[in-house]
């Protein structure tokens, strides 16, 4: 079974990270492929057809396979996989599905708090967008009572579906870190000011395969920051071949 | 972003005589309204695995759901939680997969045919997260615009409606491509993926935004089948 390295597209975007996570916590190798969605590169013709129709990022390609949505990819990762690298997923039945209810609480609960923070606080500025700061606050609000109940729920076990670190507690931390690096005042202390949340942070951040994401995903964020003025959309050609020669020899190196 | 406690927050509660006869032997127990379309999915898959459950009714209106003792079983105070003998959990679309997985060889097979296929198993999970991100905020919406506010006296926002049902729009027609290929959103088989649907796409159908179902004919056909299957007929009593 020598299939071809796995290919994962990605862009600037926390959900990127999560799958990147999920491929290095699986020591799994795979290319790069840098989609500057941005620039309107998730919605070209080819894009559509033939990696997302819904025009978004990260894919993964594993052989003829092709899977979108973040969630997707790393459960798909944890199961085919599930005998290398670290086991993601628990085979009992009644532990899996703890596992699924805290993935359904991040998509529900947490991630449209959090998401929001960041469009506002990060995506925006790079597109020379104004932030709406009336948005910030109340989403600032609303994640501060569902962290009360992360605070309790880690109170109760090192992680969020029982003692093992699984794709539950793996989803949250790209959004999380994006969260840490926001000048904006409140929203570092809402992760600081609980002390049971930093440690299952702190925990999480100091996992070799997160070490491994941060650079590669640091590195991405700081190429595209020096290619594109969030103004200068004119020659989206030239800037992506700049990127994506950049990019390859990124994921070389790493 | 999703409408959160709004849409369950304002369904009427149920009256007393809608509770089922409590069986002894029954582990199963849904606490929830069977008017909100989130306690209707764990109710679909309940019915599709002709499983017997006790519904404890949350009375939405009275803020039940947002007091002890329901804050206990979900601190987030949403409808529905869920007992199975020890196992407490909350989140529609975890249940529904719990029950699927639990209950694999009874009823109808929510899972794909060859469900230990971990690349078959993501092509309906994909399905699900499509659901849940991509159809769900802005279904929901609609139902909020068109359903709920007309029941507690309050005007539908058409300008709302309008912007909502072009993005609806847009989903629709990648689903009528996909369901141009395969007759359920996963493949051939009925899934958890079709079922995640239904209970918002019943309340849709009775609004004017029926129309973008019945403008793409392979999306109605769908409809059409997965809202006469015994289970969904059930739900909606």
């Amino acid at each position: 079974m020598e299939d071809q390295k796995m290919k994962l597209h990605c862009g600037f975007i926390f959900s990127n990270w999560t799958a990147m996570f999920g491929l290095h916590e699986k020591s799994l190798d795979f290319e790069l492929v840098f989609v500057d969605w941005v620039a309107g590169e998730a919605r070209t013709k080819t894009f559509l057809s033939n990696l997302n129709p819904f025009g978004q990022v990260p894919v993964l390609e594993d052989g003829d396979l092709k899977l979108f949505e973040s969630k997707a990819i790393t459960r798909y990762l944890a199961e085919q996989y599930k005998d290398v690298g670290t086991d993601l997923l628990p085979n009992d039945a009644k532990e899996r599905a703890i596992v699924s209810m805290w993935m359904e609480i991040d998509t529900n609960q947490f991630l449209p708090l959090a998401s929001t923070l960041i469009r506002e606080l990060v995506t925006k500025p790079y597109q020379g967008l104004a932030t709406d700061f009336t948005s910030v606050q109340e989403n600032k609000e609303k994640l501060s009572e569902v962290l009360n109940i992360y605070e309790a729920r880690l109170g109760e076990s090192c992680y969020l579906a029982g003692e093992s670190f699984t794709l539950a507690d793996l989803h949250h931390l790209p959004p999380i870190h994006y969260m840490l690096k926001m000048e904006e005042e409140g929203v570092k202390d809402l992760i600081y000011s609980r002390p049971n949340v930093t440690a299952w942070v702190e925990k999480m951040q100091s996992r070799p395969a997160w070490l491994k994401t941060v650079i590669k995903g640091d590195h991405i964020f700081e190429l595209m920051k020096q290619h594109r003025m969030p103004m200068q959309l004119d020659s989206p050609c030239q800037e992506m071949t700049g990127l994506a020669q950049k990019t390859a020899m990124v994921t070389e190196n790493t | 972003q999703h409408q959160t406690h709004h849409i369950e927050s304002l369904f009427l509660s149920q009256s007393s005589n809608s509770f089922l006869v409590p069986k002894l032997m029954a582990g199963i127990k849904v606490f929830g309204n069977a008017t909100s379309p989130s306690t209707r999915r764990v109710l679909l898959a309940l019915h599709e695995k002709n499983l017997d459950f006790e519904l404890v009714n949350i009375d939405l209106k009275d803020g039940e759901h947002k007091k002890e003792p329901f804050l206990s079983r979900n601190p987030f105070g949403k409808v529905p939680a869920f007992e199975d003998g020890d196992l407490k959990l909350f989140e529609s679309r975890a249940i529904t997969q719990y029950i699927a997985h639990r209950y694999e060889s009874q009823g109808t097979n929510l899972l794909p045919a060859d469900s230990k296929n971990p690349a078959h198993y993501a092509i309906m999970a994909i399905g699900m997260e499509v659901e849940a991100h991509q159809f769900d905020p802005v279904a929901s919406k609609l139902v909020w615009e068109q359903v709920i506010k007309n029941f507690v006296g309050l005007t539908t926002d058409q300008a709302i409606v309008a912007e909502e049902e072009a993005k609806l729009a847009k989903v629709l027609d990648v689903y009528e491509a996909r369901l141009k290929e395969f007759k359920y959103l996963a493949g051939e088989t009925f899934t958890l993926t079709d079922l995640h649907h239904i209970p918002v796409v019943q309340y849709l159908l009775g609004t004017p935004t029926k129309k973008l179902f019945t403008e793409r004919p392979r999306v109605n056909e769908w409809v059409a089948e997965v809202t006469k299957r015994p289970a969904s007929q059930k739900i909606l009593k």
